[in-house]
């Protein structure tokens, strides 16, 4: 019980803000009759889910005091992989979509790894790998989508279980996973402790190269999951898929309440962060506010988020 | 009677919760060097802060030459000829010495900025001060001391006229600490009023003219240095007469227990380790001296498994030991408490739990869950045995004072168990009371079989606690003194050895 508080408590001004727009898109006119519907809230998840994989991943690379940017070119690598895997070379859907994961995971591994090992910021490295990913998806797709029609591929991304959305289920999962991996072992602590003080995890003896690696290696993972996702959803490989879903990432976790210098925040702000930047998106798409617009009201509300967010914490903090 | 050049009256200021000041008054005159003491959380920096426009108190008055002045920002305190440098130097590393002078007001020439004559200009004012300081090099390349140095040349290239020095000696060595009173002095001569905090009581009486004490964001009273006793300042500090500020009985002839051998860093370059050959024996307190730069730090980084490359043989209670790294070390019992806090050893926005149990996860995290029960036990009894001061578990470590801060780290490591526990400058920028407290913590812990070895650039810490004192000069163990034999004088002689060769000659065992 008062873990439930605390997390109210601690997430007190996000959760507003996300009451707010709710409660905004339900008694705004155009919004009300479709805004709570099961199929809307069912479509923000399916939309959100992806978003909520990589933000995990993110969250955890951001308290490590670093940034992965590659995220978004690995969708679009993974997808247009294991499609190609499954329409080109005839293999079952089971391994192209592990194909998939296993690229992003691949990745992610050699991310950790050059950061890890030499002194180059996780900013430069993951930049680099972003555009060898997207290079990648290109070459290997010629620039066109790699169509995948059959129900085994559509399952991940398009299918339900028991009415409810496959990609639902997964990012439920994933997000559970990442809470127990970040809280309940010993390495979650670790991960505090690096992004809080590199120099002292070293002094206490915590491993800070594996702990890295693991990090980005996670993150890859996820994206190489959200990558099959989307491939799933759009029933074929496509390498513009995922492009800025790096920023949608980081937007949701820094709204989240996790700061960008390392060593603080919670993976239960981050899956509000992407539940304010999923409705954001649906509600201004019910309310017909041209696709243009959105991006310039996206970044005011994450601007605003954070700063009432930082004032907040500020009173705390004196 | 107004012949003061800064008149501070009635000052009071309050954060949210706290009254950090209260009705202080502080009395500066020209030319004077005026100490300000006080234990952390006492409000000096508060007040300093006041001075220099950073905070504005709420209530109080501030005059210069006796005329009453608003010093209400940044700029208006500058403007009135008052200059801070700051504990942390804030300087942009990458840009030369005359950049940093002149930074914000720099010289403009036909085109553009006019480098030659800022580094001329600076150049001369350094050389006022017979600094041997380029002007054209970069403060990157810059000792602390020197950057120290620089600052203090910016501070009076603005005509000021009180200068508040925050901790300025807290990084530097002694000689370079001799050539900034040196400073100092030559400063007071001309006029110019000198507000100096420290935490090291030894340098009052050499460099400052009046102390004026705080605590607890109180006015305690201004004295005249020379006609004060140190435990008269000491006692208005702390509020109470401080029975024994070391405590330590000694022991002599223990069994040896650690050995440490022909430890060496392995690097071609820069070597900092060099065959260093030492033992320590059952319950005692070894001391290591040495100028900043001797080597002692990266001597122990060797021994804890931190220096990667390097040489050499542990042996412990008779076992050769093989530490290939900070865990190896901790498992066999060798604990490190780093000399920086802030850069080697504090998660800073974690909590005290947090920064308490990082070494010892294992007790409660297992098999996804965690048993906060255990966490916070482990907690609390460190708490208790360092006396730590914290409103709770969860508080920010950050928050707590210096030598709060000091206990938890002392704390973190003592959960370890360990049977040898470096401790590396265990009581720098930490106030009195609480360094009384750790001596007598130490002294408590060799009793219950633990040995340590400290590392001390304070002589007098060194000099009464250490049953055995190794000083190191240049990455070598230059001689090693008995508690009984010790004195500054003997400390010095080895610590500036310059050849290791004669140093064998020099060995008191």
């Amino acid at each position: 019980m008062t873990k439930v508080k605390r997390y109210f408590k601690d997430n007190l001004g996000i959760i507003a803000a996300l009451a707010v727009m709710i409660l905004f898109l339900y008694i705004f006119p155009r919004t009300h009759s479709t805004f709570l519907t099961k199929t809307n809230i069912f479509n923000v998840l399916r939309q959100s889910s992806t978003n909520l994989m990589l933000a995990c991943g993110m969250t955890m690379v951001i308290i490590l005091g670093g940034i992965d940017l590659s995220v978004g070119s690995i969708i679009a690598m993974s997808g247009v992989l294991g499609a190609a895997a499954v329409v080109w070379h005839g293999m079952p859907e089971i391994v192209g979509i592990l194909i998939a994961v296993l690229s992003g995971v691949i990745f992610g591994l050699l991310n950790g790894l050059v950061i890890a090992k030499t002194q180059i910021p996780p900013f430069i490295v993951t930049l680099a790998s972003m555009n060898i990913a997207k290079g990648i998806a290109y070459v290997y797709s010629g620039g066109k989508p790699i169509r995948c029609m059959t129900d085994a591929w559509k399952f991940l991304g398009a299918g339900n279980v028991a009415g409810v959305p496959t990609p639902v289920i997964t990012m439920t999962v994933v997000f559970i996973v990442a809470v127990l991996f970040l809280n309940r072992t010993r390495i979650g602590r670790h991960i505090y402790a690096v992004g809080g003080n590199d120099t002292a995890a070293k002094f206490s003896g915590i491993d800070t190269a594996k702990v890295k690696f693991v990090v980005f290696s996670f993150s890859g993972l996820m994206a190489g999951l959200a990558g099959i996702t989307i491939a799933s959803r759009l029933y074929s490989g496509t390498c513009t898929s995922g492009d800025g879903a790096e920023m949608d990432a980081i937007a949701a976790v820094v709204v989240g309440g996790t700061s960008m210098s390392g060593g603080s925040g919670k993976l239960g702000g981050t899956l509000i962060g992407v539940l304010i930047i999923g409705i954001l998106n649906n509600g201004l798409n019910l309310m017909g506010v041209n696709s243009d617009w959105q991006y310039i009201i996206k970044g005011a509300v994450i601007l605003l988020a954070v700063y009432t967010d930082f004032l907040r914490n500020r009173k705390k903090g004196a | 009677m107004s012949n003061f050049l800064l008149e501070m009256k009635n000052i009071s200021k309050s954060f949210p919760g706290v009254k950090a000041l209260q009705g202080v008054n502080f009395q500066l005159l020209p030319g004077e060097i005026h100490a300000l003491l006080g234990e952390n959380g006492a409000g000096k920096s508060t007040l300093i802060k006041v001075l220099g426009g950073i905070y504005i108190a709420e209530e109080g008055e501030i005059y210069i030459d006796g005329k009453q002045v608003a010093i209400n920002s940044v700029n208006a305190a500058r403007e009135n000829g008052i200059s801070i440098i700051h504990q942390e130097l804030v300087q942009v590393p990458h840009m030369t010495v005359a950049e940093n002078i002149f930074l914000g007001r720099e010289y403009m020439g036909k085109f553009g900025v006019d480098t030659r004559r800022m580094i001329a200009e600076s150049q001369k004012m350094l050389d006022r001060f017979d600094l041997g300081i380029d002007a054209a090099s970069e403060i990157y390349d810059l000792s602390i001391a020197q950057q120290q140095m620089v600052e203090i040349v910016k501070a009076i290239s603005f005509n000021c006229r009180i200068l508040v020095m925050d901790e300025p000696t807290s990084s530097i060595s002694d000689r370079e600490v001799e050539q900034l009173f040196e400073i100092m002095r030559n400063l007071a001569k001309q006029g110019v009023g000198i507000i100096y905090i420290s935490h090291k009581m030894s340098e009052l009486n050499e460099v400052c003219d009046r102390v004026t004490v705080l605590r607890d964001g109180t006015y305690v009273g201004t004295r005249v240095v020379a006609d004060t006793p140190r435990e008269d300042l000491i006692a208005m500090m702390v509020g109470r007469e401080l029975d024994q500020y070391y405590t330590r009985d000694h022991v002599k002839n223990t069994p040896v227990f650690f050995k440490a051998e022909h430890i060496d860093d392995g690097k071609k370059h820069h070597k900092r380790v060099n065959d260093v050959t030492f033992e320590v024996r059952q319950g005692e307190i070894v001391g290591f001296a040495g100028l900043v730069g001797a080597g002692r730090s990266e001597t122990m980084q060797c021994i804890f498994g931190l220096t990667r490359g390097s040489k050499g043989t542990v042996t412990l209670d008779g076992k050769k030991l093989n530490i290939r790294n900070a865990v190896d070390a901790m498992k066999y019992g060798i604990s490190l408490v780093p000399e920086n806090r802030k850069v080697e050893g504090l998660y800073h926005v974690q909590s005290v739990a947090f920064n308490s149990t990082i070494e010892v996860l294992h007790e409660f995290i297992r098999n996804l869950m965690v048993n906060s029960k255990r966490e916070h036990e482990i907690t609390q009894e460190f708490i208790d045995k360092m006396n730590t001061k914290t409103p709770s578990h969860e508080q920010a470590v950050t928050n707590l004072s210096g030598g709060n801060q000091q206990k938890v780290m002392i704390g973190r490591w003592l959960a370890t168990n360990p049977k040898i526990l470096i401790l590396d400058e265990p009581t720098r920028g930490v106030d009195v009371g609480a360094k009384a407290e750790i001596y007598e913590i130490m002294n408590e812990l060799t009793k219950q079989g633990v040995s340590i070895i400290m590392i001390s650039s304070e002589l007098p810490e060194i000099i009464n606690m250490a049953d055995r004192v190794y000083v190191m000069c240049d990455g070598r163990i230059t001689g090693c003194i008995d508690y009984e034999d010790v004195s500054q004088e003997a400390i010095m002689h080895l610590a500036t050895l310059e050849s290791a060769d004669s140093a064998r000659d020099n060995t008191a065992h």
